[in-house]
């Protein structure tokens, strides 16, 4: 089982950064401290995870966990056609974490995503703007303690006055 | 010249009414369709509801060529400034159909990304209800502009306020 082996692996060269090995629906879910996030999907990436299929983001404000944030890793081996999910947790007071765009050109895109709707900073990240909101946006939707309703939209655009008096 | 002959010939009528007359019977649609408000639409100016009859078939995808913004569908926050550019390229007279729930009101859409209403940035003549509204509902609406621009005065214009 080349999975354990690799797990076993991370173990002993970070005791202090893995917090737990899970399993769900089948897949195996490694949760690492964020700082040694590059490191760890390095030597995933060296062991055959070639493939990231996603990134993602969790807000555990109402769910609780290791920490306030938790940035999801899936990664897929071509070869041996296995799965694994790396859960890398935020803290709420510094979010950020290691870019990964260098070892997948594919995070570029999805880390500017989460920095959008999660406002998690990625180190090293080339280009580290807002994707999909306007750039004088100020928040960060998909935090749960982002009002549903409240500051829901702008208002500062210019209101255009008929040019004629209407009836 | 005989009486008779210039009553069945000649129509007298005011300037404002003929202007009127010839801008509510001509309106130049623009379509800024943005959802499934936009292929209702289609349906509008197809056979069976025919936009031609009332004299707006002649769609522009210019604004400058238009008189009539059709606003079909919701409007995202970063959409709206190029619905306003696009508003403010458009030609004076120029009138606006708020077509469904969304661009009236932002629709089912209560979230932070879409405006709650194009009317809070530029001016509406005519809201359709509906999500979509049928092709009738739209050709009420065009009906219901045309009752509006025939009642127009030529006063009313001016270029002082385009603030």
């Amino acid at each position: 089982m080349p999975l354990a082996k690799t797990f076993s692996f991370i173990k002993d060269k970070f005791p202090e950064s893995v917090y737990d090995v899970t399993e769900s629906s089948g897949e195996q879910i490694f949760h690492i401290r964020s700082e040694v996030v590059r490191d760890v999907l390095e030597i995933f990436k060296e062991k055959g995870f070639n493939f990231l299929a996603d990134i993602t983001a969790i807000d555990n404000l109402t769910l609780g966990g290791f920490e306030r944030y938790a940035v999801v890793y899936h990664l897929l081996s071509h070869d041996s056609l296995e799965r694994v999910t790396v859960k890398a947790y935020v803290a709420e007071d510094k979010p950020s974490i290691p870019s990964v765009e260098k070892l997948w050109k594919t995070a570029d895109w999805q880390e500017r995503e989460i920095y959008d709707l999660f406002g998690i900073t990625f180190d090293g990240h080339p280009n580290m703007v807002r994707i999909m909101n306007p750039d004088d946006f100020t928040g960060h939707p998909l935090r749960k303690d982002y009002p549903r309703l409240g500051n829901k939209e702008r208002d500062d655009y210019p209101v255009i006055k008929p040019a004629f008096k209407r009836k | 010249m005989d009486q008779d002959y210039i009553k069945s010939n000649v129509l007298t009528t005011t300037l404002e009414s003929a202007i009127n007359w010839g801008r509510k019977h001509s309106l130049w649609p623009m379509p800024f369709g943005t959802a499934c408000c936009g292929i209702e639409f289609m349906a509008v100016l197809a056979s069976r509801t025919d936009l031609a009859r009332f004299g707006a078939e002649a769609i522009r995808f210019s604004p400058r060529q238009s008189d009539l913004l059709i606003v079909a569908g919701r409007i995202s926050i970063k959409m709206m400034p190029v619905l306003i550019r696009i508003y403010e390229q458009m030609p004076e007279p120029k009138w606006v159909i708020s077509m469904g729930a969304c661009a009236s009101s932002g629709g089912v859409f209560d979230t932070y990304s879409v405006i709650q209403g194009i009317d809070r940035f530029i001016p509406v003549d005519v809201y359709v209800p509906g999500c979509p509204p049928r092709p009738e509902g739209v050709v009420d609406g065009l009906m219901k502009l045309q009752k509006k621009v025939g009642k127009e005065k030529l006063s009313d214009y001016t270029t002082s306020n385009t603030s």
